[in-house]
């Protein structure tokens, strides 16, 4: 965070010679450098092992497609640039590394160094073509094996009008059809133990279990799970690359669906983001009610996950409960955002509308409603000793696992780590509240259970104080950048006028610059890294989701146990699979 | 040839009355599940929606009978009705009322315990012939299940035989005319009941189905009146593990006031009724648990209360 003297970057210079090291200018503050391809590696193991603040959490990894980019003054050339995003909760730290590549050009796997990197890697590798050298398994992740084209290039076409008739040929259909043959080596399964073959089951595509269209292969010796690999990229919708082709007001509804819970907590990274590009500073009021939908919406989406939870182990009637206080929920988010799932209410600069009249009284109901079905939920899920039996024990990690494999959220804090980044690292008005951060001792499926449970009570709280100390204001920002522009004077001067012409045909002109903010959403730390390259759309949008290296836990979890703790630990690490494969 | 009317008669009128329990059952199930979930229910078919079986039955017969080709056909056919004759089969014994009832046996309760042994071949042999992973591993578990809880259910009811000194339902429920055995035999009804749950594989102990990691289980691949025989079956298990808990425990058609057939149908459905509240409270056990909980506690219990009982009529002579 700051520059200067004993500042991470000093520290590399130090220790790898200050040429080595490039520093770049960010609009959000995180520490960016440039360093070779040849040293990324050891760049990287230093930051982990040997740095005193020791980053040991990979947070982000992903690629710019820069060939097409215009405004990098200062930043080495560069075809592809891999992007490193650390993270030490020692020190409360972010990092970027960078590393610029020629097309063609590879670079070393650092699966060895962060396991978690496996995925983001073989994602680099499907949308961008970058290959890692020594990755023990790359292969496409999102896309299907049969896909020509790296889709987040820049020459890769956005629109299917760019891309001529679909058509499907008898020998094309053939072809398909061969790629969908399941061969264990394939994935780097074995075909049986010693004296045993393995049953493979297919847990999906479709199943009730997976909440979405998830594939997991499973290596069964009787019930026992042997071996499992998740198949992703069933609900891959482009996201990123759509980014790239809406104006940044215009992206805003494609965030609600990411994490399609969780609604406006979704868009508030983006907008946040948005808006330490164009440097507008919202009003007190707009940062009060942003914070009420979004815990609003956090209670929302953990109610979605008590319910499903408890189907998962066979309890059938919850779901039909905290569906019911769900749809209370609507009723409230209807009457301010006048959507349910998705209302895509943030804006840059500010949100849509003015709370309505009424809108207290709604809040107030719930508010009261809720907290006696919390605690006979309770009574009938948390303390139910056949959801004990189910739940307690079972796939558990520990918090240096967690950590080495990027989890976050209520997961995270699972394992006995209070770490929450409305706490920690205060963004967008919450460090004026008073809340908790709830812990579990065991990262267990049950200490999940226990850490959702309490910040469903804590967000309560949080909305509650938002009820009482609403403050006064303007629901939007006056920076000219705000989309649409507060509209009181626009008849009135030309300026404003201009302003408001632009920023509704255009869209607004982001300064370039590149930024990334992330919030604590319903599943964990959920960040958008934009970067501008000073105009009406994102030049790359890049949506680092909780669900995805939750994702990648899975395996290590289910290990040695069987189909119905593969479907407790499903139910238990809370994932949506739009955030999984956005 | 009167005599042989009359027992036609209640052949045919307990093969009528029971199936169309089941029937009946699919709507009060729904109803009261709706009901317990904060929800309507089917309500729409008929007055209160107490046609829907009708309207599920119409629905399900015009379905395609269709059979998978990777099953294996002649089993495939046959696993269904297994599970519906042997539950009929074993209605057999129940005696309604004391002039009710298809066949007096004096091994009554040896009888119904050899049919319910044979219905675990319906959900067997319904999951290996269907070609199915899923439905392999529900019938595995199945199989295993009911081995477990076999041999304690058989044990719970040893109690009860010793009190009423047979094994005929009708004289263990003339047994019961100063005390329901619920009483002295109250540790012999929890087990029973346990098994019972489990016999029939209703939530708690439905793993051989379980929905959400199994996709249905055993009947995955059955679509149309076969699987529908899969439901009237379950459905029929129901009826039949409500009435034997009334019959052994709960002192069958004895009652005051009303006669004999109602006390015996208003029990029953308490039981129907508790079956279905347990499907909408509990979630479902670990495959593991249950057979642990089956051989390390129910086979236990279902020991001592056999000696327990036992040392105390020999203490009573």
């Amino acid at each position: 965070m700051n520059e200067g003297n004993g500042s991470v970057i000093d520290e590399l210079k130090g220790e790898f010679g200050a040429e080595a090291v490039i520093p770049q200018e960010t609009k959000d503050g995180v520490p960016t450098v440039w360093v070779k391809n040849s040293t990324a590696h050891e760049v990287l193991r230093f930051l982990k092992n040997k740095s005193p603040r020791r980053f040991r959490m990979l947070y982000d990894l992903t690629a710019i497609d820069e060939r097409v980019r215009r405004q990098r003054e200062g930043q080495p050339p560069s075809d592809f640039t891999v992007v490193y995003h650390l993270l030490s909760y020692d020190s409360n730290e972010d990092v970027r590394v960078k590393t610029a590549l020629k097309e063609g050009e590879s670079i070393r796997s650092i699966t060895g160094i962060w396991p978690s990197a496996n995925w983001y890697e073989r994602e680099v590798w499907d949308m961008f073509g970058v290959r890692f050298d020594g990755h023990p398994h790359l292969r496409r992740i999102l896309m299907p094996p049969t896909w020509k084209g790296y889709p987040l290039r820049k020459d890769h076409p956005a629109r299917a009008t760019e891309m001529g008739p679909f058509r499907l040929p008898e020998e094309k259909s053939m072809e398909e059809q061969e790629a969908m043959k399941f061969h264990p080596e394939d994935w780097g399964l074995k075909p049986g133990g010693e004296d045993t073959d393995y049953m493979f089951l297919n847990l999906g595509p479709h199943h009730p279990g997976t909440h979405g269209l998830l594939r997991i292969i499973l290596a069964l010796d009787g019930e026992e799970i042997v071996d499992s690999v998740v198949d992703i990229g069933f609900h891959h919708r482009g996201a990123e690359k759509m980014g790239e082709r809406q104006t940044w007001h215009k992206f805003i509804p494609y965030t609600d669906r990411i994490d399609y819970l969780a609604g406006v907590l979704n868009n508030l990274p983006y907008v946040m983001a948005v808006e330490k590009l164009a440097g507008i500073e919202v009003p007190d009021k707009v940062k009060v009610i942003r914070v009420m939908l979004s815990e609003l919406f956090r209670i929302e989406s953990h109610l979605v996950w008590y319910g499903t939870f408890a189907q998962d182990l066979g309890a059938l009637s919850p779901v039909f409960y905290t569906f019911y206080d769900r749809e209370r929920m609507f009723e409230i988010i209807e009457a301010i955002c006048g959507g349910r799932m998705h209302p895509s209410w943030f804006r840059i600069g500010g949100v849509a509308q003015d709370l309505p009249r009424g809108w207290d009284g709604l809040v107030r109901g719930f508010l009261d409603w809720m907290p006696s079905r919390l605690a006979e939920y309770d009574s009938i899920i948390m303390k139910n000793s056949l959801f004990k039996a189910r739940t307690k024990g079972v796939g558990a990690y520990t918090l240096s696992e967690a950590i080495e494999w990027g989890v976050t959220g209520p997961n995270l804090r699972a394992c006995d780590f209070e770490w929450d980044w409305r706490k920690k690292r205060p963004y967008g008005g919450y460090e004026w509240f008073d809340f908790e951060i709830p812990t579990a001792s065991v990262g267990d499926c049950y200490g999940r259970a226990v850490v959702r449970v309490e910040e469903i009570r804590q967000s309560m709280a949080i909305v509650e104080q938002c009820l009482k100390n609403m403050p006064a204001g303007n629901y939007k920002s006056r920076s000219p950048l705000a989309v649409p522009p507060l509209k009181e004077r626009t008849m009135l001067d030309i300026e404003t006028l201009i302003d408001h012409f632009l920023g509704v045909s255009w869209g607004p002109v982001i300064p370039a610059g590149e930024a990334a903010v992330g919030v604590e959403g319903a599943k964990g730390n959920n960040s958008y890294y934009l970067v501008s390259d000073g105009s009406t759309m994102s030049y790359r949008t890049r949506i680092r989701t909780p669900s995805f290296p939750h994702m990648q836990t899975l395996p290590l979890l289910a290990k040695g146990l069987n189909i119905p703790d593969l479907i407790a630990i499903l139910g238990s690490i809370d994932f949506i699979l739009a955030d999984v494969d956005r | 040839m009167n005599q042989t009317l009359k027992h036609l008669l209640i052949v045919f009128g307990v093969l009528g009355v029971m199936m169309s329990i089941a029937a009946g059952l699919i709507w009060v199930e729904r109803r009261l599940l709706g009901f317990w979930q904060d929800r309507y229910g089917p309500n729409r078919v008929g007055p209160m929606g107490v046609l829907q079986p009708l309207a599920d039955v119409i629905k399900i017969l015009a379905k395609e009978d269709w059979v998978p080709p990777f099953a294996d056909k002649p089993v495939f056919i046959l696993a269904p009705a297994i599970i519906v004759i042997t539950v009929l089969l074993s209605f057999a014994v129940v005696p309604f009322t004391p002039g009710i009832a298809i066949a007096n046996l004096n091994i009554g309760v040896l009888y119904f315990l050899a049919m319910s042994s044979l219905g675990v071949y319906s959900v067997a042999l319904a999951g290996w012939s269907s070609g199915n992973k899923y439905s392999l591993i529900g019938a595995l578990r199945a199989s295993a299940q009911m081995i477990s809880y076999e041999v304690f259910m058989g044990l719970s009811l040893m109690g009860v035989v010793m009190l009423a000194g047979s094994f005929n339902l009708h004289e263990i429920v003339e047994a019961q005319r100063g005390l329901w055995f619920i009483v002295p035999q109250f540790l012999g009804f929890v087990v029973f009941l346990i098994a019972g749950v489990a016999e029939t594989h209703r939530l708690p102990f439905d793993l051989p189905e379980a929905e959400s990691e199994l996709v249905a289980g055993f009947h995955s691949e059955y679509s149309g009146m076969k699987f529908g025989l899969f439901f009237v079956g379950e459905y029929l298990g129901i009826t039949l593990i409500s009435a034997l808990i009334t019959t052994f425990f709960f002192g069958g058609w004895l009652g005051p006031l009303l006669p004999p057939v109602v006390w015996f149908f208003i029990k029953t459905f308490l039981f129907v009724g508790f079956f279905i509240l347990l499907r909408a409270a509990l979630p479902r056990p670990r495959y593991d648990q249950l057979i642990r909980i089956g051989w390390k506690l129910m086979l236990p219990l279902a020991l001592l209360n056999i000696v327990v009982t036992g040392g105390i009529i020999l203490a009573a002579r």
